[in-house]
């Protein structure tokens, strides 16, 4: 049984690893805005180079 | 007005949309880039995004564009480049490197966020910019070395978005910035709770009870202990501190029996682990810490980018014009010294008590005082903070500093100084204490039971924690929580936000309604005109439109507004002159047009006024052709919601600053002729609402716009804000609604009501699992496995439970 030993603490880093992760995130932000990232994907960035943009 | 009825009938297929803010072109087209725009503004912004290839703008969500402000001036923005102004608004800057976070009201579409993250090709100094679209802001980064933070102010005022700097800001009080602890704290509750529930789950099935395995339950249960440290001390803490200040006060909040609860779960389970009796309950304490986390998270969510502490600040100017030495300066207001001579421009707010120093001057009081029209002041007059100058830019003097002026008074009064909420009047609250004095009866019952008459010392404290623990108050919590979180959010959907749970909870109680007139049951910018003389052509209407296009007096605006069917046109129009206080003239071909007041047009025999209507002459080649009255509107569903509101047992009063005027069309409506009050100073509202309150037992729904309001709101149990732009000005108050939603008020009462009932049903629920576990708890008998299960079963039924109901609620109050 001693396996179980090491498989728990491997189990809690793991965890912990997954927490820590986590908190960072939202140190960094990535929490304080849940809506813009979602519209902002969809809109293109490229420079479009066509300089009358269509007529009709 | 059947002419114009025709007209409607001829122009309706003509008229193009502009190109760039999607409106219809009214007035003169202009014809661009094989595009049609409806004012120069709109051309202007289309010109700069195509010399940046931005036109993709327009391809994104249609023409969303916004028209750029006219007001707008040269220098405008000069204050930002002090570095006082700069220091306070920056939020980092390295001398290089600077960054800002604007709040922009404009921000209404993805159209706008492409734009304003493409700001960096408009000028390469600006190195980023981010939009955070529920706050309506944006995070720009930029050279301060390259380019001036005026100059990025005019940039993106350039393209229609001007950054809302209010002096809050400058005053360093940021914006509360989203609380992330909160975030950190569930994270870490969430962790602590799985890990703990897989760690107990022998115990659950009652596995490794042969003696080999007894170093592993102890390594379990240490481990648990450890991970459950967290969540007590630092998780936890809030609904410790809360009870404790509670219990400072002398009252019992609702905070206080699930800190007791939480204790007294974490205290035996301690000493079980340590007199290896058992193995605790950390599953039950952090699962309850958790979910309750999560629940006040739902609850506390605000919204985003509305304001409801605003107070006078927000409405003056950061900056203003002030003449020195012949030379225009801006100068924040703050530096505004008594003797400085300050230039304010049409439509500008005057920040502190002045004498004007100009000869004429039109000052717009409706703000401050609720009067309708403008107010015509003379040389040598003192003006008070506040006021709008309508017309020609005048020069004043100032007479007090910003602080001091006359209306900053009003924040001085205890009103504001006062918390409104009585945490020991929610009905959470109410039905806790009753509840928490039962369950404790019980569980103290119970222990005796077991210990003194059936002997049985184990039992009893197991009965004894379990009953506690069973009986947490925390599905009772959830009831509350999620109920007034989805009830925020179904507000929110119909524009009508209130500021937190309490503030439903108080609208729910509420008896007496108290409605302002200006601005609130009438409508903003809009008026009822009316054309008392001679019938004009429409050629005639032409001139008059082109006539009061070339004015920004909010009359004439009016004016070209009710005249939209009229296509003006500027070819005709010369000599344009404009007298403040008095009207405009000009020469249409060599015919002399004025329109104005009635001593403008050299009337001979002025008829008296009568109603409280403002009144514009029309005079073509010195002959008077008659007057458009202008009244103000009221909204259209008024009567109708009184009305209602009446039926259903609320007492209304109307409580204006105007005058008398309109007494009679308000009085039918309102009923009762005692119940209409005018010419109230600001301080006459707020001990109104105060003497009702007091004398008569009174719970008061204050309905409010402006700054004379804002005593009454505060004063009120609930103070209700109607704006027509959320994002702009309203001043502090418990809720906000927008102006076309005011009809729907019977049903938001009648929302916050059913709320109430939910919260009492779910209660019973979560009784009745109580019961049910209580009847096991006593017993001795509850293992670990049913309470572990029993626990999340119930806070999920809750959950389902307030959500559904007040959707139902929802659909039946507000679709009828």
């Amino acid at each position: 049984m001693s396996a179980l030993y090491v498989l728990i603490l491997v189990s809690l880093f793991v965890a912990l690893a997954f927490l820590s992760t986590f908190i960072w995130s939202v140190r960094k932000g990535h929490f304080d805005d849940d809506c813009t990232p979602a519209m902002r994907i969809l809109l293109d960035d490229g420079i479009t180079n066509q300089n009358q943009s269509k007529t009709t | 007005m059947k002419s114009n009825e025709l007209i409607i009938d001829k122009q309706i297929q003509t008229r193009p949309t502009c190109y760039h803010c999607g409106e219809e072109c009214r007035d003169e087209i202009i014809h661009s880039d094989d595009h049609e725009f409806c004012c120069e503004g709109c051309s202007t912004v289309y010109d700069i995004l195509k010399e940046n290839n931005l036109c993709s703008y327009y391809s994104i969500d249609g023409a969303q564009g916004i028209s750029p402000d006219i007001s707008y001036f040269q220098g405008k923005f000069d204050y930002l480049d002090l570095p006082e102004v700069a220091g306070k608004l920056l939020e980092f800057t390295d001398g290089k490197l600077s960054s800002v976070n604007w709040l922009i009201p404009k921000i209404h579409c993805s159209s706008c966020i492409w734009l304003l993250e493409q700001l960096n090709r408009f000028n390469p100094a600006i190195r980023s910019s981010v939009v955070n679209f529920p706050e309506k802001k944006v995070r720009i980064t930029f050279d301060s070395q390259q380019i001036k933070l005026s100059e990025l102010a005019a940039l993106i005022t350039k393209i229609g978005y001007e950054p809302y700097i209010s002096m809050n800001d400058v005053e360093g009080s940021q914006s509360q910035k989203w609380n992330r602890t909160r975030l950190y704290k569930i994270g870490i509750a969430g962790f602590a709770f799985g890990n703990i529930m897989l760690l107990s789950f022998p115990e659950y099935f009652h596995l490794g009870e042969s003696t080999s395995d007894q170093n592993l339950r102890t390594l379990f249960s240490i481990i648990n202990l450890v991970l459950s440290l967290p969540v007590f001390f630092y998780c936890a803490a809030d609904f410790f501190k809360s009870a404790w200040s509670a219990l400072k006060g002398k009252y019992l909040n609702i905070d206080a029996p699930i800190a007791l609860a939480l204790l007294c779960v974490f205290l035996t389970s301690i000493y079980q682990i340590m007199s290896k009796t058992g193995p605790g309950y950390f599953d039950s304490l952090t699962g309850a810490v958790f979910f309750m986390l999560i629940g006040r998270y739902f609850q506390d969510k605000t919204y985003a980018g509305i304001s409801f502490d605003r107070d006078y600040k927000s409405y003056f100017p950061v900056a203003v014009t002030v003449i020195k030495d012949g030379k225009e300066n801006r100068v924040p207001i703050t530096e505004l010294a008594p003797g400085n001579i300050m230039l304010v421009r049409n439509q500008e707010l005057i920040p502190a008590d002045a004498v004007l120093i100009s000869s004429r001057a039109l000052i717009d009081y409706s703000f401050v005082s609720g009067e309708a029209e403008p107010i015509e002041r003379h040389k040598g007059d003192t003006i008070y903070a506040g006021g709008k100058q309508t017309g020609l830019s005048v020069e004043l003097e100032v007479l007090r500093k910003v602080s001091q002026s006359y209306l900053t008074q009003l924040w001085n009064n205890d009103t504001f100084t006062r918390e409104k909420e009585d945490q020991n009047q929610t009905l959470t609250a109410r039905i806790n204490r009753y509840f928490s004095s039962v369950v404790l009866i019980i569980s103290g019952l119970t222990f005796l039971f077991w210990f003194f008459i059936l002997n049985q010392h184990e039992t009893a404290f197991r009965a004894f924690t379990t009953s506690l623990l069973v009986a947490c108050p925390c599905a009772l919590l959830l009831s509350s929580t999620f109920t007034n979180g989805n009830l925020l959010s179904l507000f929110g959907k119909y524009r009508f936000y209130p500021k937190n749970a309490d503030a439903i909870e108080r609208l729910s109680h509420i008896d007496t309604i108290v409605f302002d007139k200006t601005g609130t049951i009438t409508q903003t910018n809009e008026a009822e005109i009316e054309f008392i003389g001679n019938k004009l052509t429409e050629d005639e209407l032409v001139i008059v439109k082109t006539l009061a296009m070339q004015s920004s007096h909010p009359l004439s605006r009016m004016l070209v507004r009710k005249l939209e069917n009229i296509t003006g046109s500027r070819r005709m129009l010369i000599h344009f002159e404009e007298t403040g206080g008095a009207g405009i003239k000009a020469f249409w071909g060599k015919i002399e047009v004025k329109l104005g007041s009635s001593k403008w047009v050299e009337n001979t025999n002025p008829t008296e006024k009568t109603d409280n209507a403002s009144h514009v002459y029309v005079s073509i080649d010195k002959k008077i052709r008659g007057h458009f009255t202008l009244k103000s509107k009221y909204r259209p569903e008024l009567a109708k919601t009184v009305n209602i509101l009446q039926k259903e047992g609320f007492e209304t009063y109307l409580l204006s600053g105007d005058k008398q005027t309109d007494r009679p069309i308000l009085s039918p409506i309102f009923g009762k002729d005692t119940n209409l009050l005018f010419e109230q100073k600001p301080e006459e509202k707020l001990s109104f609402i105060e003497n009702l309150q007091k004398k008569e037992g009174r719970n008061v729904l204050m309905i409010g716009d402006g700054l004379n309001d804002a005593g009454a709101l505060r004063q009120s149990n609930v103070g209700l804000a109607v704006s027509d732009d959320i994002n702009n000005f309203s001043p502090a108050c418990d809720a906000i609604v927008e102006g076309n939603q005011l009809g729907k008020l019977p049903s938001f009462i009648n929302l916050a009501k059913s709320g109430q009932r939910i919260i009492k049903i779910s209660f019973a629920i979560s009784l009745l699992y109580n019961l049910f576990g209580l009847s096991f708890a006593v017993a001795g008998k509850l293992s670990p496995v049913i309470a572990a299960i029993l626990m999340p079963v119930s806070s999920i039924t809750i959950v389902l439970f307030t959500t559904a109901a007040t959707n139902i609620s929802a659909r039946k109050w507000i679709k009828n």
